[in-house]
């Protein structure tokens, strides 16, 4: 089926381009960081991860998002949404060779990343997260192929690949709360020990993934054949919009513990990502503009998901909610959840973070890979799709 | 369902849950001290810090935790003796630094420290420093690996590349380390540093200790007590820097004979954010 996707028209071709040279640059990019080292970044001592692992801890919630579909169709036999649960296998797909691309880049010594098979560590949390992401891919990746594959030869899934689907449902749900576990599990670091930050994750994955397969069904509505059918949209719609009011009420939670224990510890990050934090005269609050878009982002997004007519009669409108959405939910945990968490550090003391041009070029290069693959997975889907239609 | 069956149930859960409980409650019967006593009473009595310190050994059981007769390596940092002589933190930091071949950076982002200064408030931020006297004011604080006797960073390893030794050291395996550094979030007391560049660009290589070695770029290290001395029966570097007045002491936490404990017997000593439950290895006289 892979010869489908050397067929497209000179959009996609244009697009595809278009991915690819930010790729290129990002690639030189990295040759320099591996060359001379992390310090090309602006990581520091005291925020020692930065943009790469927070877009993974982001995407990994972007892959989780895709059991949405899984679920209601598997599950509860929800049969609208036959026709793009591929789409968000194929997301998840996508998504999980970003998360693992960012690791990838973070590493300070690459070639050795095997060492964290070569040496079994259960007690850590870095090890079973390696485990479940590279499952869930796998998963995706059989369940996605196989079922596309009989769709293609219109004849029914082997019975075989069922119990595959079912497992993935749980790795959905293990490989964001895994993820969680990367940073709840860490004594002194308050920001981040909270027994709610799993649940708030999966909220937030919930909305996010979610949100990217209802403006991808859109997009692919416009330019192709294919199209996902408004009952199926609409429902997705519904989920969208429980997962985002959950995570802020989740979020409303960690404000009320921090403010109303009144505890310096549990205060101190969410002081400087809402409001900024005055130091010995010097205000350090360069993410305080993330968090309010983060917020205002979210309300008007939350509020063109709710009302009947942005929602339903406007697709325009839709896929704005949707966008802001998916941007506002980034702000959250792809911007202020990792880097608010190392301020200020262990000795209470606060630096502040700013990536490099250099840093930020990779980055956008991990995100232009994810969409190329992204992109021709499902130029792949969509044709199978219109060639049986056709 | 029969009542027969029921019973069994009952029957069958009561000693399960008294099979998983048992030894741990027997455990504490005996040792007569849970950790959480054991650590309250520390802070507030001195006198009974010795004891506790026994009495914690044989109440960790986990794996990793060091046995009650093997060594459990410590340090106590007498402050007063750091005011009398205000070079003498420089002498001991220098020490440390020269004899691991630490670079020194400008770029503070670079920066890669084993043991350092920071103000009182910065090293104990649990403790109220509301309105500070003016010896604490003044005077700054060494802080350096804790060497905790549960350290997190060992827990959040994905390689263990950074292990406890058998006789209570931290350490850290260079050529294993990948450098993903979650050790360093995991550390309540940022005492890790990570090699952002080539670390050679900030050393003095006709300077260099050839008994040591430097590092790679993109590894993460930290003090590591001298392993590399304390092996050869010498002591740490810090605490030989300032020899004479005694304002680092290293001994045997588990040696009730040792200095260290005779230390901790006479002087009301503190830890770094003891409420976190690592059991540092490093005490401080105030």
């Amino acid at each position: 089926m892979l010869e489908k996707a050397l067929k497209g028209n000179k959009y996609y071709w244009m697009w595809l381009a278009f991915l690819g040279t930010f790729m290129a640059i990002g690639a030189i990019c990295y040759v320099r960081q591996y060359n001379y080292g992390l310090g090309l970044t602006g990581m520091s001592r005291d925020v020692s991860w930065g943009l790469y692992i927070s877009q993974f801890t982001f995407l990994v919630g972007v892959a989780a998002g895709g059991v949405m579909l899984v679920l209601p169709y598997y599950i509860h036999n929800y049969k609208e949404f036959g026709r793009i649960t591929i789409l968000g296998e194929f997301l998840a797909i996508a998504s999980l060779i970003m998360c693992l691309m960012f690791i990838i880049v973070d590493l300070g010594q690459p070639i050795r990343a095997l060492n964290v098979l070569l040496h079994p560590t259960p007690h850590s949390m870095l090890f079973w997260d390696m485990i479940v992401l590279n499952g869930y891919l796998f998963l995706n990746l059989l369940c996605g192929w196989v079922i596309l594959t009989s769709e293609h030869k219109e004849v029914a899934p082997p019975k075989w690949i069922y119990p595959f689907v079912y497992i993935s449902i749980p790795f959905a749900i293990s490989i964001h709360t895994v993820t969680a576990m990367l940073y709840c599990g860490l004594p002194g670091r308050h920001f981040w020990l909270s027994a709610i930050i799993a649940p708030r994750f999966l909220a937030s994955a919930f909305a996010a993934g979610p949100s990217l397969i209802v403006v991808a069904a859109l997009i692919l509505k416009r330019v192709t054949k294919f199209d996902a059918g408004k009952k199926a949209i609409d429902k997705l719609v519904t989920i969208i919009l429980y997962a985002a009011l959950t995570n802020a009420f989740f979020v409303g939670l960690e404000f009320f513990v921090a403010y109303y224990s009144n505890i310096p510890g549990h205060k101190a990050a969410l002081d400087y990502l809402f409001f900024g934090i005055t130091e010995h005269g010097v205000t350090y609050d360069n993410l305080v503009p993330f968090m309010y878009g983060f917020v205002i982002l979210g309300v008007i997004a939350i509020a063109l998901l709710s009302i009947p007519y942005t929602r339903r009669q406007n697709d325009f409108y839709l896929g704005l909610g949707c966008v802001l959405l998916f941007i506002s939910l980034w702000l959250d945990k792809g911007i202020g959840f990792v880097l608010g968490g190392f301020v200020p550090n262990p000795l209470e003391q606060i630096t502040e973070y700013y990536p490099t041009a250099n840093e930020i070029f990779i980055t956008i290069a991990v995100w232009c890979t994810g969409f190329f693959i992204l992109s021709v997975l499902y130029k792949i889907a969509v044709k199978v799709e219109e060639d049986i239609h056709a | 369902m029969d009542k027969k069956r029921r019973d069994f149930l009952k029957i069958a859960g009561i000693s399960t849950l008294a099979g998983l409980g048992g030894p741990a409650v027997v455990d504490r019967l005996v040792t007569g001290t849970s950790p959480v006593g054991a650590r309250a009473a520390k802070e507030i009595d001195p006198a009974a810090l010795a004891e506790t310190h026994e009495a914690e050994a044989k109440g960790h059981g986990e794996a990793g935790e060091v046995a009650k007769t093997g060594r459990r390596w410590g340090l106590v940092i007498d402050l007063r003796k750091f005011r009398e002589d205000p070079e003498l933190a420089e002498k001991a930091i220098h020490a440390c630094h020269s004899t691991h071949n630490v670079p020194h950076f400008t770029n503070k982002r670079h920066e890669i420290k084993w043991i350092w200064l920071a103000e009182y408030e910065n090293a104990f931020p649990e403790h109220s420093s509301y309105y500070k006297d003016k010896l604490t004011l003044d005077n700054e604080v060494l802080v350096l690996c804790n060497h905790c006797d549960t350290p997190p960073c060992v827990r959040a390893c994905p390689t263990k590349a950074t292990f406890k030794n058998k006789d209570g050291i931290v350490a850290m395996d260079y050529h294993r380390c990948i450098g993903c550094r979650f050790c360093m979030a995991a550390c309540p007391y940022g005492s890790r540093s990570f090699n952002w560049r080539d670390p050679r660009a900030g050393l003095d290589m006709n300077k260099l200790n050839r008994k040591f070695p430097t590092r790679m770029r993109g590894v993460v290290e930290k003090c590591n007590m001298c392993a590399e001395r304390v092996g050869l029966g010498k002591q740490p570097a810090c605490v030989e820097a300032c020899a004479e007045s005694k304002a680092i002491v290293f001994g045997d936490l588990n040696d009730p004979n040792s200095e260290i404990r005779q230390m901790l017997k006479t002087n009301f000593t503190i830890q770094r954010k003891p409420s976190l439950g690592t059991h540092p290895s490093v005490f401080y006289i105030v």
